[in-house]
């Protein structure tokens, strides 16, 4: 009893301030963060609509997480495969370079790209946004699909070779279809994670502003807050849509569960 | 014959390995690590005081400066605190979520207990940042609870403590832990409650048998097989507080962390070495933390 009561006070204070967000998106007063609020209102979203800095963030963020996700797939595909079954001397030192990126703290791929980028005279802007997201967008990807693969028995590929496929067709009609829910799901977390990364970011960027370093900027600033409120919860609706389809395509099977 | 085939097949074999594997393995190994050691180099940089330009000479002046000046370990100090106490309490609140999770729940609450801390870990580091800055405000949410809760006296008296206090919970370093606490706790949970998933019933059953109260086959039988979950999840815990700077500048008092020092240092004050230097402590923490953890037996279990 005392632990089941533990675990649901847990998982409210995981939760509350996430409504609270959404709560003061509706708020009256826009200079404090006065509880209650004194009165709510829809005014907010339509300020929010009708500021340019706002859709020109949010338009970047979307490309530059589109092309990370797209690098990160192909990147980590290639991975995945090359890696899943081989033994080889080195394999060791070479899986602990997938997961570095996101082993380390993000502060320090930030600051190293930026110290490589500097050091070869390369000028910051979209292009280095998107290869600092596509180095530990390609480890999720490399994870879910590796995993994937590790659980298609080797039988499969022999008997789809013994039956006369050549490799492409064993790859179209047997791994592909096994791989697919995993490959959606690794390029739905990567872009959501793109989506919303800053601790890199905030290196890479240049004078370029994503959202989150939109989102950044404004929280030092005095007025119109509720409009940061407004982009809060369209950037949790962005994020969170890919991550639960992604979690349902990975979800091992409610049989398999029980056990 | 036989034999020359074989061979063009592994050499075939070795060639799409080869192709495979090349463009990601380049891609982390030049723009990833070229990166990470470009940056090492850079810690053995000094930079010049009269021009302020750095100085591509190796010298162990930069890291001189960062183990000399009081001012530097003290940041050091403090953010070293402020890991141990939020791993410290993640793991304490973690503890109860996890154990409910993986042996109370059904399989219907489990899943919802699973999406229900996944949810939040996922959702935008930046929208949860701001959250507790609304809820720590000084008219906020949390004073608004404790005044109801009649509770104002024991906050201001919090906050009147020497160091840890302040003005309100959201320029504190209380407000900055609670913060730091929330952020990181699925980090701790989902681990946790792998490693309890993992315990055998019949271990359990077994402890009772023999006549162990519930209270002692916890301690004697479910916490040392939890180890290796807490050891991963204190990793990232304690890795996560060590690197941020983001929540530091948003919400928290005015003292520095190491975090913010490398963002100050490689921005404003011009200075990458030192910024480079900073940012090299994490590493050597954790690293050190790591061999902690391994001989006080955390992965034994595993």
């Amino acid at each position: 009893m005392f632990t089941r009561v533990m675990a649901a006070a847990g998982l409210a204070f995981l939760h509350a301030p996430v409504w609270v967000i959404a709560l003061y998106a509706f708020t009256t007063e826009d200079r404090t963060y006065q509880f209650p609020p004194p009165g709510l209102t829809l005014h907010w979203f339509e300020v929010a609509f009708a500021r340019d800095d706002i859709w020109q963030s949010m338009r970047l963020s979307l490309l530059v997480a589109s092309a990370a996700t797209l690098l990160a797939i192909i990147l980590g595909t290639l991975a995945a495969f090359a890696l899943a079954r081989r033994t080889f001397s080195g394999k060791e030192s070479i899986t602990l370079l997938f997961v570095l990126p996101i082993a380390l703290p993000g502060i320090l791929t930030g600051l190293a790209l930026l110290a490589g980028m500097r050091t070869i005279g390369l000028e910051p802007g979209f292009w280095t946004i998107v290869a600092g997201h596509a180095t530990f967008c390609l480890v999720i990807v490399y994870n879910n699909v590796v995993a994937r693969l590790r659980r298609i028995p080797p039988s499969w590929v022999e008997a789809s070779m013994d039956l006369g496929a050549r490799g492409h067709q064993t790859f179209r009609y047997v791994l592909l279809p096994q791989i697919a829910t995993a490959l959606l799901a690794g390029g739905m977390l990567a872009f959501a994670l793109s989506f919303d990364e800053i601790i890199v970011t905030l290196f890479t960027a240049g004078h370029e502003r994503t959202l989150p370093i939109w989102f950044y900027s404004e929280l030092f600033r005095p007025r119109e807050r509720p409009v940061t409120n407004v982009v809060a919860v369209v950037v949790i609706l962005v994020t969170l849509v890919p991550i639960l389809l992604a979690y349902y395509l990975t979800r091992p099977d409610e049989q398999s569960q029980g056990s | 014959m036989a034999g020359r085939a074989e061979f063009s097949l592994q050499g075939r074999r070795a060639f799409y390995f080869a192709l495979l594997l090349a463009p990601p393995l380049l891609w982390l190994g030049i723009v990833y690590l070229g990166s990470l050691l470009t940056l090492l180099l850079q810690s053995f940089y000094a930079i010049d005081e009269f021009t302020a330009r750095i100085v591509p000479e190796f010298t162990l002046a930069t890291y001189r400066q960062l183990l000399t000046q009081p001012a530097h370990i003290d940041i050091i100090v403090r953010t070293l605190l402020m890991a141990a106490a939020v791993t410290l309490a993640a793991a304490v609140i973690a503890f109860p979520v996890a154990l409910y999770m993986a042996r109370y729940a059904g399989p219907r609450t489990k899943a919802f207990f699973y999406v229900g801390v996944m949810l939040p870990m996922w959702t935008s580091y930046l929208v949860k940042v701001y959250a507790w800055r609304l809820i720590l405000a000084k008219q906020g949410i949390a004073s608004w609870g404790f005044e109801h809760l009649g509770l104002m006296g024991a906050l201001d008296k919090a906050l009147a403590v020497p160091v840890v206090g302040g003005p309100s919970l959201a320029s504190s370093y209380i407000g900055m832990f609670v913060v730091f606490v929330y952020m990181w706790l699925p980090f701790m949970i989902l681990p946790l409650a792998a490693a309890l998933e993992r315990v055998p019933a019949s271990l359990l059953q077994a402890s009772a048998d023999l006549g162990a109260r519930p209270g002692q086959t916890f301690r004697n039988v479910v916490l040392p097989l939890a180890l290796p979950g807490l050891a991963a999840g204190s990793i990232f815990t304690f890795s996560l507080t060590l690197g941020d700077y983001i929540i530091p500048s948003v919400v928290g008092a005015p003292g520095y962390f190491i975090g913010m020092m490398v963002y100050q240092q490689q921005g404003t004050a011009g200075n990458l070495p030192l910024a480079a230097a900073f940012s090299v402590v994490p590493i050597v923490l954790i690293g050190l933390y790591l061999m902690l953890a391994r001989r006080l037996g955390a992965f034994d279990a595993l």
